[in-house]
C-alpha cells in the first residue's frame, strides 16, 4: 500500500549538503534570508486567528462592533466568561464530549489492535481479503443516506451508540498498525509459542508491551478526531443534553440556541453575549488542544517513527 | 432486519469460516487445516469483520434504496423497485447540475492549492539551517490540523466578519466593509484559504520524511556534475520524493467528489448556494429537509460511484506512466 504516515522530522539530523570549506554563494544566502520571511509568514498567519479569537472573547462589544479589535483586548472584561461558563448545558456538553472520546477511544483501539495483529500475519490464510476488506472501504462507502438510515433501523439513534461505533475503525491506522506489527522480529512471537503461550498470550502478554508507543499514538490520533467530531451527533442526537461540545459550538454559530440558553442564565448581558459569545465558546473549545499540544506533538513524533514503514 | 429475497448481494468478504469452492486447489493448506491451526488468531478478527459488515459493507448494500421506493421506518432496504426512476429524476435536475459543477470547482481548487502548497513548504523547511527554527515552524504549522472543523468555522465567520480582521483592512485600504460570506463571489476564495491554512503544515510531514530518505551521494554527483543549488532541487529533491507526491495526489483524487462536505454544511447559507452548495451538502438537504431519502440516496451513489472511478483511473494512470501506485 502507501506510505501511511511517516516520520515527522523533527528530530532527524539534517545532513549539511554544503561542502565544507566553500562560502555559500551571494544567490542562496539571499535565499535563506527570503526563506526565513517566508516561513515568518506561514507562522504569522497560521496563529492569527489565535490571538484575534482571544482578544475578541476579552474584549467590550462595542469595540468589536467597532471594528477594533485584532491583536489586543481593549475594553477588558470576563463577562461572557462568566456567562458562559455559567451555562449548564455547556458544561454537559462538555462532559458528553469526553465520555464520547474516551469510549470511543477505547473501541477502536480494541478494534483495531486485534485486526491489525491479524492482518499482520504473513502466513495466514486468507490474509489478502481480510486487508482488502478493510481497504476497499477506503474508497467506497455506503453514504450518507443509507448510513442514515441503517443507524435508525438497529435503533441506535439518540444513542451513546450512534456516535461511538459507526467510525471505530479508522483505515489508515489499521494500516499503521499493521505496518508496526510486521516490523517486529518473528523470533520473539516463536519464542513465546515454545514458552507455550497461546495466540491471546502472545498479543497480551509479549506483543502489546512492546507497542506501547503506536498504541499511544494511536490513541492520540482517535482521540482527537472523536474529540473533533461534531457530524454524527449532530446527525444521529436529538436532544441537546446528548450533544457534544462541538455541536453546542455549532449551534452557537449556526444561531439555533446558545442565545437563548445563555441568555436564560443571565438576561441583562444578553447583548454583551451576542458576539463576544461565539469568540469565548470557541476559546473554551480549543483549549484543551491547545493545552495538550505540545505534549502529544512529541508523543507524534516518537510513535509516527515506528509507524513510518511503507506498507 | 434483511430481507433476504430482495437482497443485492452486496460485496461481502469471505467469513472467516467460508468455505472454498470446492474443487479449488488450495494453495498452502486447506481452510480445515488453516481454521484449525490459527482459530485464535482468526477469531481476533470476528469482531472487526463485523464492523466492517454492519457498519461499511450493509450500508453499501443499503443503496439499493437508489432503485427502490424508501418509506421511513420501513425496511431498511425500500418497498418496492422503481428502477432507474430516482437517477432519470436527478439527471433531469437543474439544480443537481449546478451543485455537480460547484463539486467540480471547488474539488478543483482544492485540488490546485492543497496539493502543491504541502511541498513547496516542506521544501522551504527542508533549506533551513537552524533546527530550532524548523521544528518551531514545524510545531505551529500542525496546529490547525489538530482543531474541529466546527471551530475553523467559527474562525473564518469571526474573520469575515463585518468587524472582523478582514473587512478591517478593507477599511484601512480605503474600502466598503463586505458581508464575505453573504456573498457568492466570495465563497470559494474563503472556502480554499481557510483549507489551505488548516492542511497545508500537516501536509508537508510525509514529504519532511521522503525528504530524509534522499540518498547524500546523489547530491555529491550532482554538486560534481556542476548543479547549483537549484538545480540540485530539481533533478535531485523533486525526484526523489516523486513517489510521495504521487501518492498523495492519487489519495487527493479519491477525496476529490467528497469536497469539504462538513465544512460546506457550516459555512454556507441560501445566499451563497449558487457557488457553495455541493452534491454532498445538496443531497444532505434532500434527505433530511425534504425526507426524499431514495432521491438522495441516488445523488449520493452516483457520488461515490464517480469517487471510485476517478481514484481508480488514476491509480492506473499513474501506475502506467510513473510506476507508482497505492497498489
Amino acid at each position: 500500500m502507501v506510505t501511511v504516515e511517516a516520520a515527522e522530522t523533527g528530530e532527524t539530523r539534517r545532513v549539511t549538503r554544503r561542502p565544507k570549506g566553500i562560502r555559500p554563494t551571494r544567490g542562496y544566502r539571499v535565499f535563506q534570508a527570503v526563506n526565513a520571511v517566508i516561513l515568518t509568514g506561514v507562522v504569522i498567519v497560521t496563529l492569527y486567528p489565535f490571538v484575534n479569537i482571544v482578544a475578541r472573547s476579552l474584549s467590550d462589544e462595542a469595540y468589536i462592533i467597532a471594528g477594533r479589535v485584532n491583536l489586543v483586548p481593549r475594553g477588558f472584561n470576563l463577562t461572557t466568561y462568566k456567562l458562559v461558563m455559567s451555562d449548564a448545558l455547556f458544561w454537559t456538553n462538555y462532559r458528553n464530549t469526553v465520555v464520547y472520546t474516551v469510549v470511543a477511544t477505547v473501541i477502536s483501539i480494541v478494534l483495531t489492535t486485534c485486526y491489525a495483529y491479524v492482518l499482520s500475519k504473513p502466513r495466514l490464510k486468507g490474509r489478502g481479503a481480510l486487508v482488502g476488506i478493510a481497504v476497499f472501504t477506503m474508497f467506497f462507502s455506503g453514504g450518507l443516506i443509507p448510513n442514515y438510515v441503517l443507524i435508525t433501523s438497529l435503533g441506535m439513534k439518540n444513542t451513546i451508540w450512534a456516535v461511538v461505533v459507526p467510525n471505530a475503525i479508522n483505515v489508515f491506522n489499521l494500516l499503521v498498525m499493521k505496518a508496526f506489527f510486521e516490523s517486529l522480529p518473528e523470533e520473539l512471537e516463536e519464542a513465546a509459542a515454545v514458552d507455550g503461550l497461546n495466540t491471546y498470550g502472545t498479543l497480551l502478554r509479549i506483543v502489546l508491551p512492546l507497542s506501547k508507543a503506536i498504541i499511544a499514538t494511536m490513541v492520540l490520533f482517535y482521540a482527537v478526531s472523536f474529540w473533533n467530531s461534531w457530524f454524527t451527533a449532530f446527525l444521529y442526537l436529538d436532544q441537546q443534553e446528548m450533544f457534544p461540545v462541538t455541536v453546542y459550538l455549532r449551534n452557537l454559530i449556526a444561531g439555533a440556541t446558545g442565545a437563548q440558553s445563555a441568555g436564560g442564565v443571565a438576561e441583562s448581558d444578553a447583548v454583551q453575549a451576542a458576539a463576544t459569545l461565539q469568540a469565548v465558546t470557541i476559546v473554551l473549545t480549543t483549549l484543551p488542544i491547545l493545552a495538550v499540544y505540545p505534549f502529544i506533538q512529541r508523543y507524534f513524533v516518537s510513535g509516527v517513527m515506528l509507524g513510518a514503514v511503507k506498507g | 432486519m434483511t430481507t433476504p429475497d430482495t437482497l443485492t448481494p452486496p460485496p461481502v468478504p469471505p467469513t472467516r469460516d467460508a468455505a472454498r469452492p470446492a474443487g479449488r486447489p488450495a494453495r498452502r493448506r486447506t481452510w480445515r487445516q488453516a481454521l484449525r491451526k490459527d482459530w485464535q488468531l482468526y477469531s481476533l478478527a470476528v469482531a472487526p469483520l463485523l464492523f466492517f459488515l454492519v457498519f461499511r459493507y450493509l450500508p453499501m448494500a443499503g443503496n439499493v434504496i437508489a432503485f427502490r421506493k424508501f418509506s421511513p421506518g420501513g425496511s431498511l432496504f425500500g418497498e418496492t423497485w422503481v428502477g432507474l426512476r430516482y437517477v432519470r429524476l436527478f439527471l433531469a435536475d437543474p439544480t443537481f447540475w449546478e451543485v455537480f459543477t460547484n463539486t467540480l470547482v471547488l474539488g478543483t481548487l482544492t485540488l490546485l492549492f492543497c496539493f502543491p502548497l504541502p511541498i513547496v513548504l516542506a521544501l522551504l523547511l527542508n533549506e533551513v539551517r537552524a533546527r530550532r527554527l524548523k521544528r518551531f515552524v514545524q510545531s505551529v504549522s500542525y496546529l490547525p490540523h489538530f482543531l474541529s472543523i466546527v471551530i475553523v468555522a467559527a474562525m473564518v465567520m469571526q474573520l469575515t466578519s463585518m468587524d472582523g480582521t478582514v473587512n478591517q483592512i478593507v477599511r484601512g485600504l480605503g474600502g466598503e466593509a463586505v458581508p464575505f460570506l453573504q456573498q457568492p463571489e466570495w465563497f470559494r476564495t474563503i472556502y480554499v484559504s481557510s483549507e489551505v491554512w488548516q492542511t497545508v503544515g500537516w501536509g508537508t510531514i510525509l514529504y519532511l520524511a521522503a525528504l530524509t530518505t534522499i540518498d547524500e551521494n546523489l547530491y555529491e554527483a550532482a554538486r560534481i556534475d556542476g548543479a547549483n543549488r537549484w538545480r540540485q532541487t530539481w533533478h535531485v529533491t523533486l525526484p526523489g520524493i516523486r513517489p510521495t507526491m504521487v501518492t498523495l495526489l492519487i489519495l487527493n483524487i479519491g477525496t476529490f467528489m467528497a469536497v469539504g462536505f462538513e465544512k460546506i454544511l457550516l459555512l454556507y447559507n441560501p445566499l451563497t448556494y449558487p457557488t457553495a452548495d455541493v452534491i454532498s451538502t445538496y443531497l444532505y438537504r434532500m434527505g433530511f429537509e425534504s425526507s426524499n431519502f431514495s432521491y438522495a440516496a441516488a445523488i449520493g451513489l452516483f457520488e461515490a460511484v464517480i469517487g471510485l472511478t476517478l481514484v481508480l483511473s488514476a491509480n492506473a494512470i499513474s501506475k502506467r506512466t510513473v510506476g507508482t501506485s497505492l497498489w
